[in-house]
């Protein structure tokens, strides 16, 4: 019996110790980055999870098999997080030095501490093997930093308001192409009792969105941007103007009830529920009313959209766009594997171009040629604005420093709340920018 | 037993490891962030040394000053709360028929995470379809509050699901205490005709008065560092209307990149909680023991 124990023992030892030496084997691998056919493992962190972004998760998944067939001394490993979840891993995972080999960022105010950090390694020598030309004209600058880039984009993204048909055509409504028509249709369905748009303002840059539009729309496209960088100031007649429709809009009624205790997701799904007519957000929602499967086809088929409306006597045209690009690819500065992740990215991006597109419905930020594809109407109708936009403002909370969109982002909340009014709204904004400036 | 007690050797050996896990897990972190407090640091860059400004900054905050009231008012709520599940507690270990099942009815909600539990009084509370509302409408109100958004509302509304979520937890201290008192005590009393009213105010609560004390810092430091429910269910909006010290200090670290100051208010969480901590257990000091023998 003991004897048997012995042996027992002896054979866990050496079990033991080569688990060790596996390990250990392993890591060094991991560590070499020439391409001599060792095995490396790249971590890839994004945030498309099956659940909630199935089409984009599917995408990443074939790209990922069709990337490590191409080589077969790279494994890629991936995490996946859901959107701010993932914000908030990246800091802390960047606040101790262990970001992942290839991850995704969002471009202007939120790249640029990392930049600062020497986190991110500059994507130009990749750019610049071919793949620039690929990308939409402008896209690509709102990842550089001191004329250098750190990211590259993978989608493009604009703000249609997204609206039910069926509801419209029950109240005999028209898509509005002036601010006044839209007030109208915002009366009727509030007459009906029917809620007009579904707003999550717990997340507040959705509420930002309905702010920049009519900033736009009654300033033309440049007052906020100048505001933002300085050159204006948000005490501008037109941005406070702005500040009190969306008070107005308030006291219509014309958003669903709460909505400043609901999260962006719980009124998607009254929009999705057809309890509420209107949902102005990213065309990133676009498969959910073209091709995602799990969304019924009937309701699919009764979301249009319409350009947010021009106002009378403003400066905005209706072709300028709330919008940007969104997400972008990433290689960590401190990567083991650097050569392997930029290869990577550079495949990602090649690749995502035509599948985004096909298997997704997103628009993605290299140029599509839509005559040889099969597209949604709703796609194609969204894809022919964006190559009609005469602008696109990029969202107010990427555009500002994180100190600065905080604020921004709280000053939101209590505008849509009717705690501040339009013109301490306007004072406060300059005071949280003038104070980030100091810094 | 006693031979091993006096083995300094063995001493060390069974107090130094964990010793040197909570040093190294507690107090160096403690230190650490003592001195991130000093800097002016986003949590990526470069390190800046400021000295005190952070601490002048907070001084004038008034969003922090709002924070802190928030969990003062929590704290509170808390002690508050303690009372009436005291009285519950004193219920549950008499005799009464169906004890143990309500025990385990009340228990339930402290093995819930907390996520789940936010996320099960967000629906509750849900402006149009939640149950709340729902129920509010049937009884022929026409227009019920928006509990999350309104701001005047809404710090009460996150109250109720915490003080809810720690329920079981404080009535099982208290089941737990109250069982032990030895039944000669009790059995004693009663021959000397006390009633249940005297028998809870007079026997048992001067007797398990150490476990309620300890209870209530439990309850004062555990609320003034609440964070989690309050994080899922409004993130401290709207506007802040629902800030608490841990939610801005996390906000202030990780939404605003500003890892100095954000170390400045856990810093000062953690002199509030000591100060406290201190004040209760001073203010309700006695000298006499319990002695049940």
């Amino acid at each position: 019996m003991l004897k048997k124990a012995h042996s027992l023992l002896c054979i866990m030892i050496i079990i033991f110790a080569l688990v060790l030496t596996g390990c250990s084997g392993t890591a060094n691998e991991g560590a070499s980055s020439s391409g001599n056919g060792k095995k490396v493992t790249i971590t890839f962190m994004h945030l498309w999870p099956a659940g909630s972004s199935k089409q984009q998760n599917m995408i990443v998944n074939e790209i990922i098999k069709e990337f490590e067939e191409q080589n077969p001394n790279v494994t890629v490993k991936q995490e996946v997080l859901e959107n701010e979840q993932y914000k908030n891993k990246l800091k802390v995972l960047a606040a101790s030095n262990e970001l992942p080999d290839v991850g995704m960022t969002w471009a202007a105010g939120f790249l640029e501490p990392y930049v600062k950090g020497n986190l991110f390694a500059p994507l130009d020598d990749i750019l610049n093997s071919g793949l620039k030309d690929k990308f939409v004209a402008g896209t690509t600058e709102a990842y550089a930093v001191n004329n250098k880039t750190y990211a590259l984009p993978l989608e493009l993204n604009i703000t249609p308001v997204y609206y039910n048909k069926e509801i419209f055509s029950k109240y005999h409504l028209e898509p509005p192409k002036t601010y006044e028509d839209f007030k109208n249709i915002v009366q009727t369905l509030v007459k009906n009792g029917v809620a007009p748009i579904a707003l999550g303002n717990k997340d507040r840059w959705t509420g930002s969105l309905w702010y920049m539009y009519l900033a736009d729309r009654i300033g033309g496209a440049d007052t906020l941007k100048n505001a933002i960088n300085d050159n204006g100031t948000f005490e501008d007649p037109s941005l406070i103007k702005a500040a009190e429709e969306v008070q107005h809009l308030v006291k219509m009624k014309a958003f669903i009830k709460g909505f400043n205790g609901l999260s962006n997701d719980e009124a998607k799904s009254e929009f999705m529920n057809e309890k509420a007519a209107m949902y102005l957000m990213g065309t990133w929602e676009l498969p959910n009313f073209t091709t995602n499967e799990e969304v019924p086809k009937e309701f699919r088929d009764k979301v249009g959209f319409f350009k947010f409306p021009v106002v009378d006597g403003g400066k905005g045209n209706a072709d300028s766009w709330v919008g940007g690009p969104g997400v972008g690819l990433f290689v960590s500065e401190n990567s083991k594997a650097k050569e392997e992740a930029k290869k990577f990215v550079k495949f990602f991006i090649e690749k995502w171009g035509e599948q985004s597109v096909t298997k997704a419905g997103v628009i993605p930020a290299t140029k599509v040629d839509t005559a040889k594809i099969d597209l949604p109407q709703l796609y194609i109708d969204v894809l022919n604005e964006l190559n009609k936009a005469s602008n696109i403002t990029l969202f107010a909370d990427v555009q500002m420093n994180p100190e600065a969109a905080q604020t921004h982002l709280n000053l939101i909340q209590s505008l849509f709340g009717e705690e501040v009014t339009p013109k301490d709204f306007a004072k406060q904004h300059e005071e949280a920018l003038a104070k980030t400036k100091e810094k | 037993m006693n031979k091993m007690m006096s083995d300094k050797k063995v001493i060390a050996l069974y107090v130094l490891p964990p010793l040197l896990l909570i040093v190294a897990l507690v107090y160096i972190p403690i230190i650490m962030t003592g001195y991130y407090s000093l800097t002016q640091w986003d949590g990526i860059g470069q390190m800046k040394f400021i000295g005190l400004d952070n601490y002048k900054e907070l001084i004038k905050d008034e969003m922090f000053w709002k924070s802190v009231y928030h969990s003062f008012l929590l704290a509170v709520f808390s002690v508050i709360s303690l009372l009436g599940y005291l009285a519950v507690s004193l219920v549950l270990a008499g005799k009464i028929k169906g004890a143990n099942l309500l025990r385990k009815i009340y228990l339930i909600p402290m093995l819930l995470s907390s996520v789940a539990i936010g996320q099960l009084w967000l629906r509750i509370y849900h402006p149009s379809n939640g149950m709340l509302n729902h129920f509010l409408t049937f009884l022929g109100i026409e227009n019920p509050p928006n509990w999350l958004a309104d701001p005047s509302i809404v710090l009460y509304a996150v109250f109720i699901p915490i003080i809810w979520q720690y329920a079981g937890f404080y009535i099982l201290i208290y089941y737990a205490a109250l069982k032990s008192i030895p039944t000669s005590i009790i059995e004693a009393a009663i021959i000397d005709g006390a009633n249940p009213l005297q028998l809870a105010y007079k026997i048992k609560i001067p007797l398990i008065l150490g476990v309620i004390k300890v209870t209530i810092v439990l309850a004062v430091v555990g609320s003034l560092k609440y964070f989690d429910l309050i994080y899922v269910m409004t993130d401290g909006g709207p506007n802040g209307a629902s800030e608490v010290i841990a939610s801005y200090m996390y906000h202030k670290a990780f939404r605003s990149f500003n890892f100095g100051y954000g170390s400045t208010i856990a810093f000062f969480l953690l002199l509030i909680c000591v100060v406290v901590t201190w004040l209760i257990r001073k203010f309700t000091k006695s000298n006499e023991e319990v002695q049940y023998y």
